[in-house]
């Protein structure tokens, strides 16, 4: 027996032991592939013969977390082999996102809106502008990727058609509303932009204007769907990045209730630092997977056009 | 001997032919209990490290099915049995398939299989999953670490972990408990101590107990008791339950040696699907149990990626003195094979012309020089995947010579199965006898 093949091999950095216990799991799979018929990790893997950093972050971001394989791995823990994918590719994964302390990130920027709603006595546009705006282009700054993107691999993506495992389809289900309600969030974030910037038409909105629809509607999704992730949570999830997708929008909803007492001042405050810090650590976060999943489905669907590695 | 089990049914064996039994004696109406001698995460038996079963199609009509079982068995095969499970296997898929089991297109390596076989999504594992879970959800009684230990006509006793025996009494009982591969001691009775070097590929507790149960208790045998289905797999797997990441598909794209340094049979008799099953037995009889597939680096990628590194050197003497080989032994059978080997057009998906002229044991098909560095190196050992020894069964899978005592799976294969392989069928006959055996020990408990 080789010491290659079994587990437990320990030694160098935390992501180099993260990458050799990726390629020895690949190693063992590649010489498998009953689990071909899950996901698109296994077709993928099947053009390879070795596994490089390159192909193993690759493997990892494709990889959805469902444990279908797992379930399925004759190999899986306490076999000898222990092989557990879902797990060797979370700790690749781990590891090429990196992190901020969130709470501090939120705690700083709560600090922060608090003070400048005490100084100013109500927070104005231009401050909002000026934090939001910094914060933005030190989002992209900080490397969102640049794409090539293909049809198949937005659609796989906006229907998380590897998140849903026949056995246990809750995961996908709260993702789906956590991903529209972000999105109809931010629809309403950008039709409140354009009322202010080109109709000149200012906050607040009435209760039945597109702002407030989109807003209350992506905020419950939100709601509903951090906490079912929450609930659901497997090892490695970011609670970090769903407490604050959580929290900016039910902070949200206390600012739209309370909106005409003197209690906005103060609540608007804490929903502009908990936003802050989301914005703040998106590019530290769980938020970039949506960019490295989609960047390594469009590889996957360029990629299917190669023949495989074998003869 | 503290608690008493009472069923209609009782199920020896936890692998598909058992469970497919345990929920037809259900659905019958039966109590059933299972007995499953491995813990929980090694459930299963050999069905764990299957893949799919060989069922008839649109194209793949009962005669040429018949006929592919006539030609591997050599005839060795009880027609009734053999045209009952042929005729049922499409209807047992898609009774698996009700009962929550996933298929999928055929798997990449294996497209010559995809007429005749349908492949299970995520292998024989994810198939039990389905299996266990279905039981659960029918309030099947699965007992595991639990062994059975004797047999009193349908009843016994098994020993459960922690060495407690429990007797069970019930109306009828499915014997669906494998062959006896797992037990070294029982090989060694046909292959002495040449066997302690075999490598057993599925699970290890395949021990034959309820076999040799049987069979002591009158059960009228079948199938060859000498034999067992074996093949070359990397010499480097572990003892038990490696599985198909052990297989290495290198042979007919090199030279095969023993210890001595020497060839000792043609590698390109016949395509690799067509032998890889006659080598296990042909490194069995060499010394020590062993060998090893030499290639050059021109095979490299023509081949399913093997789990282990191969060994690599520079030259033909690095790589034999690596391998603790004689060195000159191996540079000359590497020398007098090359001066051999005749110019063809290769071609590794047909019997092509690449051969050797005056040599022996010749190499008929794929011979090209080894000579172009690196070289390469996979020690070969004995793989056993199962026995053929069984009890005779008739077309009710009642065990001949015994009362209300059913058998289906491995146990009762030789009836049907009387030598060589035909890929998938070990799990049709499971199925198909499995849901048999159930029905008919439910009928036979009142139901």
């Amino acid at each position: 027996m080789l010491p290659g093949i079994k587990g437990g091999a320990k030694s160098g950095t935390a992501r180099q032991a993260a990458l050799r216990e990726g390629g020895r799991v690949m190693t063992i799979c590649n010489a498998c592939r009953y689990c071909e018929g899950y996901c698109a990790v296994f077709p993928a893997m099947e053009h390879r013969i070795t596994f490089q950093p390159d192909d193993l972050e690759y493997l990892a971001n494709l990889c959805h977390n469902c444990a279908e394989c797992y379930d399925a791995c004759q190999y899986a823990p306490p076999h000898e082999f222990a092989v557990d994918v879902p797990r060797a590719f979370a700790e690749i994964r781990r590891h090429s996102y990196l992190r901020l302390p969130v709470g501090l990130a939120a705690a700083i920027s709560v600090a922060t809106f608090l003070a400048v709603a005490a100084v100013e006595g109500m927070i104005g546009h231009s401050t909002m502008v000026a934090v939001f705006g910094t914060a933005a282009v030190f989002v992209l700054a900080a490397g969102m990727i640049p794409l090539r993107l293909r049809k198949r691999a937005v659609l796989d993506a906006l229907t998380l058609r590897y998140m849903n495992p026949e056995h246990d389809k809750r995961r996908g289900f709260y993702h789906h509303w956590a991903f529209y309600g972000f999105l109809l969030c931010f629809a309403a974030t950008s039709v409140a932009a354009f009322y202010h910037y080109f109709l000149h038409y200012r906050a607040p909105y009435p209760i039945l204007s597109a702002p407030v629809i989109l807003g209350t509607m992506g905020g419950a999704g939100l709601l509903a769907g951090t906490a079912g992730m929450y609930v659901l949570r497997r090892d490695y999830s970011d609670t970090g990045f769903i407490a604050l997708l959580f929290f900016t929008s039910l902070t949200g909803f206390l600012v739209l209730a309370l909106r005409e007492t003197p209690a906005l001042r103060w609540l608007l405050a804490i929903h502009l630092g908990v936003a802050l810090a989301l914005f703040a650590t998106m590019p530290y976060g769980k938020f970039v997977h949506g960019f490295h999943r989609l960047r390594a489905l469009a590889r996957y669907h360029r990629e299917r056009a190669l023949p495989t590695s074998e003869s | 001997m503290t608690t008493d089990l009472h069923c209609d049914v009782a199920v020896a064996g936890g692998g598909n032919a058992g469970l497919c039994a345990a929920l037809t004696a259900r659905e019958a109406g039966a109590s059933v209990i299972v007995f499953e001698s491995a813990p929980r995460d090694f459930r299963g038996g050999n069905s764990r490290h299957t893949r799919n079963l060989r069922c008839l199609g649109p194209e793949y009509p009962e005669e040429e099915y018949f006929s592919d079982l006539m030609r591997v068995t050599a005839g060795r095969t009880d027609e009734r049995l053999a045209r009952i499970t042929i005729q049922q296997s499409q209807e047992a898929s898609g009774w698996m398939r009700r009962h929550g089991v996933r298929f999928q297109p055929s798997l990449s390596g294996t497209l010559h299989l995809e007429r005749t076989n349908a492949f299970f999504l995520g292998g024989g594992k994810a198939l039990l999953n389905a299996h266990y879970a279905e039981a659960q959800r029918r309030g099947i009684r699965i007992l595991y670490d639990a062994e059975v230990i004797a047999l009193d006509g349908p009843g016994g006793a098994v020993r459960v972990r922690g060495g407690e025996e429990i007797r069970f009494r019930a109306q009828a009982l499915v014997a669906a408990s494998g062959g006896f591969e797992a037990n070294l001691e029982w090989l060694k009775e046909t292959w002495g101590p040449a066997a302690e070097n075999f490598l057993i590929r599925g699970t290890p507790y395949n021990k034959g107990t309820v076999l040799r149960m049987l069979l002591d208790a009158g059960a009228e045998p079948v199938g060859d008791p000498t034999q067992c289905h074996a093949v070359a797999i990397d010499g480097r797997a572990p003892k038990f339950d490696g599985g198909i990441v052990t297989r290495l598909d290198c042979v007919p794209l090199g030279i095969v040696v023993n210890r001595e340094g020497r060839r000792f049979y043609d590698e390109g008799e016949d395509l690799w699907p067509k032998r890889y099953a006659i080598w296990g037995r042909l490194v069995a009889q060499q010394p020590g149990q062993i060998a090893w597939s030499i290639i050059d680096s021109k095979a490299r990628g023509r081949f399913m990626p093997s789990v282990f590194p191969p060994v690599q050197a520079e030259s033909v003497a690095q790589l034999a003195a690596k391998l603790e080989l004689p060195v000159d032994a191996v540079e000359e059978t590497v020398r007098a094979f090359n001066r051999a080997v005749v110019e063809g057009r290769f071609d590794p998906t047909e019997l092509d012309d690449c051969r050797t002229e005056g040599l022996a044991p010749a190499k008929s098909h794929w011979a090209q020089r080894i000579d172009r560095p690196p070289f390469f190196a996979y020690p070969l050992r004995p793989g056993i995947t199962f026995t053929y020894l069984g009890v005779r069964v008739d077309e009710r899978a009642a065990v001949r010579g015994m009362q209300r005592i059913f058998a289906a799976g491995e146990i009762m294969a030789g009836n049907i199965l009387g030598q060589g392989y035909l890929a998938g069928i070990g799990m049709t006959i499971g199925s198909v006898f499995g849901r048999i055996a159930g029905k008919e020990a439910a009928r036979a408990a009142g139901h």
